[in-house]
């Protein structure tokens, strides 16, 4: 009966989940000789490792220092995410907002607008004569350039992606049980403990299904990179696309997509190790 | 106090790209660099565009349809993983994450060449609006069970065996005791699904068909040539429409709170 | 199994929920790329109903027509991509017969290297590559290249995000082809490249040209359809083709093998080469007109204007991109090179 439940999903993934996988999988192993007939071949991943000057140090090569580049820029992405949805949904979750529902679309609203659109808007804030340089001239406070920098990269990818680290973490810390809360205050634990000890714990969930999505759609983004970035921050996104779409190197492409996820399942084990801890404890 | 600056201060950064965007769909002059003074000529045009018109509509019925079919399998689905064993549940949860890490040019790709696989398989019907809807719930159900599974790990199983030692049937059990539990995860997550249909543009276009467009796909095209302040426009409109109804949808909700005392409003998350 | 079943009769279920009305013209073209008030007169003239949708790269394009699933029966690539097609084998022959108005094209604009016979296509707008420059920053005469390696406009340049059109410079300020497929020049060009990346602003697309008329860059590569634009917005800026050459570049119309419908497409097409309508798209678009009679109904300042109609015999140098292969890898490899060095 149990097992019924799940079986129909199973059905589900096998056919749109792991059958286009496998095709991604299959292109990346293979590669068609002069007769058009398909071989295995292990030079599309071959092609990724690959150094372009004899005696290349493994992590400065090309394709692998995009790859890092672009996990890294993720990793910061989702950290500053972090740091600032927390807050945020604690404050919504917590007493002293009766439009809670209200405030948490406000949130949302927003990425209703199309993205191209709303990262166009950047570009014009950003800008050297942009409008955020023109209130801070109009301040007296030195202007900022970062438009094409990393920095700006990173901010793209924060404002896109940060409903997505507030809603899951509201979401966990709205039913947090009042009783725990008020049974560890009453045990005479300080807000900080009751916070480190009780409240933080138990959202948990809420954090890894946020940093889950922050995360992952951060690594593999090309538009961002792009736009805010001017091109010259170029992406492990941006190398997909490019094999996708401009060189039809499918093969190629897929084994950079391989590649890609097997990276990400290694950092999301990482993540579901936390995410099993407070599993265990409550 | 702190609470509201903090809070403020980031719907500001939320609103500030939408606050110059609306700004720019009064401007006369096409270019976003340049200020050519007030108009509403984009808006009168906007509505004689037949082709953003149609996008619109597409666009609105396939996040709705896409973001309430995700909604339905993927709790469904995420109430079946809860109840797998640990190591099944940890396989299923990897594949579910998939489509959420694989870059979307490659979802939406493969997606393409697996649906006209079936096509030629059934011999006939195209690429169109069947596929683009299907696509949609495809890649948002991982973001519903992402949004159901919190909740669902802080459910007292015993609840739903109480309910059942009731002599509630399975389906009442479910409905009157675990549904109300994990709703306020449901509801993000058919907001989530909402939202990432509305935006999608890479997958859209590869497993749309010729004649259905969405507004990402109208919109990421003009972007050779640069995008038409009618685009702008219609966005105002949709911010505000969207705002308004919002605003009436909470007031009615806080009124009945205020007469019922009830704890739940229908927009409660 | 069973379940398997409910899941695939749904899939085809949904699949049967397409399919469009035997008298439609599927019409697949870039963004913003026409007027869309002509298709109304074409359906109005012919009782033909046109189901019109965008593309943003050829190679999306290309993407979809190759793997089949939606029915497309006129098409608008570039020159290249046409190469492209036409090497394997996805467009259809047209009979110009059905295509009377295309007399109205100029002859130099007719059987260029991407389609030699002009069988195939029937070219829509045409242009060049060039350096959009802000008179009010740059002071020096720009008919070179050159001026977009010199250090003094440092993070004053824009390039394109593309890669081949980003390659143009290179190549042609080293003297090569733009169309070569020879690996030193390849590799020439990109160390230019990367000699380059420092003093440049960032690699864009159509942001460009809101950068070069809010006045961010001194100097930037663009299209001349683009150019004429900005210059029309900003009056600081000015164009320019270096004497080296450049690129000559052509959207042309094409139909994809296996219509259903060519015979209408011929007859679209032949409406579009009608210089009244010619007309109405290059006023609304802003690119330059292939339609010669068009062309003379065009008000004489913009016929007069470099901008909007470059002189094609300054153009000496200049080539049309053509399909280079499968070494478009190799210029991808060199692409990413240049993107990712520091």
């Amino acid at each position: 009966m149990k097992k019924l439940f799940a079986y129909p999903y199973v059905v589900w993934i096998s056919i749109f989940i792991v059958v286009p996988l496998l095709l991604v999988l299959y292109y990346s192993l293979t590669a068609v000789d002069a007769d058009g007939a398909a071989y295995f071949t292990l030079d599309n991943y071959r092609r990724f490792f690959e150094a372009s000057t004899p005696g290349q140090p493994f992590l400065e090569r090309i394709y692998v220092s995009v790859m890092l580049r672009s996990i890294w820029l993720a990793l910061i992405s989702t950290a500053i995410c972090f740091v600032l949805g927390y807050p945020a949904a604690y404050i919504m979750a917590g007493k002293g907002f009766s439009d809670k529902s209200f405030l948490l679309f406000l949130f949302l609203v927003p990425m209703w607008m199309n993205f191209l659109l709303r990262t166009y808007a950047w570009l014009t804030i950003l800008e050297q004569n942009g409008v955020l340089n023109n209130l801070l001239g109009f301040l007296g406070i030195p202007k900022l350039d970062i438009l094409y920098t990393d920095a700006a990269v990173v901010l793209g990818m924060v404002y896109n992606f940060l409903p997505f680290m507030i809603l899951p973490i509201y979401t966990s810390l709205r039913k947090t049980d009042r009783s725990l809360i008020e049974a560890a205050q009453d045990l005479g634990a300080d807000g900080i403990k009751v916070f480190s000890r009780v409240v933080f714990p138990l959202s948990i969930p809420g954090v890894v299904s946020g940093v889950t999505m922050v995360f992952m759609p951060g690594v593999t983004t090309f538009i961002i990179s792009n736009l805010l970035g001017g091109g010259q921050y170029i992406l492990i996104g941006n190398l997909i696309e490019q094999q996708f779409l401009k060189v039809g190197d499918w093969r190629f492409g897929s084994a950079i997509s391989v590649i890609l996820i097997i990276l990400i399942l290694i950092s999301m084990g990482i993540f579901a190790r936390v995410d099993k801890e407070p599993v265990t404890t409550a | 106090m702190l609470k509201k600056i903090y809070l403020g201060l980031m719907l500001f950064f939320m609103y500030a790209p939408i606050i110059v965007l609306m700004i720019f769909s009064f401007n006369a002059s096409k270019s976003r660099a340049r200020w050519g003074g007030f108009t509403l000529d984009w808006y009168a045009e906007l509505f004689q565009d037949p082709g953003i018109m149609k996008a619109l509509s597409n666009t609105l019925l396939i996040a709705v349809f896409s973001a309430l079919a995700a909604t339905v399998i993927g709790t469904l689905a995420a109430i079946g993983i809860e109840l797998l064993g640990s190591r099944l549940k940890s396989a299923v949860m990897s594949v579910t994450n998939l489509p959420v890490m694989n870059p979307d040019i490659v979802t939406g790709v493969s997606l393409m060449i697996l649906f006209i696989f079936f096509i030629r398989l059934a011999g006939g019907g195209g690429l169109g609006f069947g596929t683009l809807l299907l696509s949609h719930i495809i890649f948002n159900v991982p973001y519903v069970i992402l949004s159901v599974i919190p909740k669902l790990r802080r459910l007292d199983g015993n609840l739903y065996e109480a309910a059942q030692d009731l002599g509630a049937p399975p389906m009442k059990a479910f409905l009157k005791v675990v549904l109300p539990e994990i709703m306020p995860g449901v509801v993000t997550g058919m907001m989530l699904a909402f939202t990432l249909s509305v935006d999608d543009f890479v997958i859209s276009f590869f497993t749309t068909g010729s004649g259905v467009s969405n507004l990402s796909i109208l919109i990421f095209s003009m972007a050779r040539r640069g995008v038409n302040p009618k685009i702008n426009a219609l966005s105002t409109l949709i911010f505000l429409v969207v705002l308004v109804l919002l605003y009436l949808i909470n007031r009615r909700d806080t009124r009945n709170q205020k007469k019922q005392n009830a704890g739940e409003s229908i927009l409660e998350i | 199994m069973k379940r398997v079943m409910i899941v695939l009769g749904l899939v085809a279920a949904l699949f049967a929920f397409t399919g469009c009305g035997s008298d439609t013209l599927n019409v697949f073209n870039w963004g913003d790329y026409i007027d869309e008030e002509v298709l109304g007169i074409f359906t109005e003239q012919t009782g033909i109903q046109v189901n019109y949708q965008n593309f943003a790269t050829n190679e999306e394009m290309y993407t979809k027509i190759k793997n089949g699933g939606s029915e497309y029966d006129v098409l608008f690539p570039s020159d290249y991509m046409i190469n492209k097609m036409i090497k394997e084998d996805m467009l259809e022959k047209l009979d110009m017969q059905n295509i009377p108005n295309i007399a109205h094209i100029g002859d130099q604009f007719r059987n260029l290297s991407y389609d030699p016979n002009g069988e195939y296509s029937v070219p829509y707008m045409w242009g060049t590559l060039g350096i959009l420059y802000n008179t009010a920053m740059v002071d020096e005469a720009v008919d070179s290249w050159d001026i977009l390696w010199n250090a003094k406009y440092e993070n004053r340049i824009f390039m394109y995000e593309s890669m081949r059109d980003s390659f143009t410079p290179a190549f042609k300020r080293l003297g090569f082809s733009i169309n070569t497929t020879d690996s030193a020049e390849i590799d020439a060009a990109k160390r230019l490249l990367i000699e380059q990346k420092p003093i440049i602003r960032a690699y864009v697309g159509d942001a460009v040209k809101d950068s070069m008329i809010g006045g961010e860059g001194a100097l930037s590569l663009v299209f001349s359809g683009d150019a004429v634009f900005c210059i029309e917005e900003n009056p600081d800026l000015a164009f320019a083709v270096p004497k080296e050459g450049s690129n000559i570049w052509f959207d042309a119309v094409v139909v994809p093998k296996g219509t259903k419908h060519k015979k209408e497409a011929e007859a679209f097409i032949n409406f579009l080469c009608d210089p009244d309508i010619a007309l109405k798209n290059t006023e609304y678009i802003g690119y330059s007109t292939v339609n010669m009679t068009a062309f003379e109904n065009l008000p004489q300042e913009v016929q007069d204007d470099p901008v909007y109609w470059p002189r094609l015999e300054s153009l000496g140098n200049s080539e049309v991109f053509l399909d280079i292969g499968d070494y478009i890898g190799e210029y991808d490899k060199a692409w990413t090179e240049v993107l990712a060095s520091e």
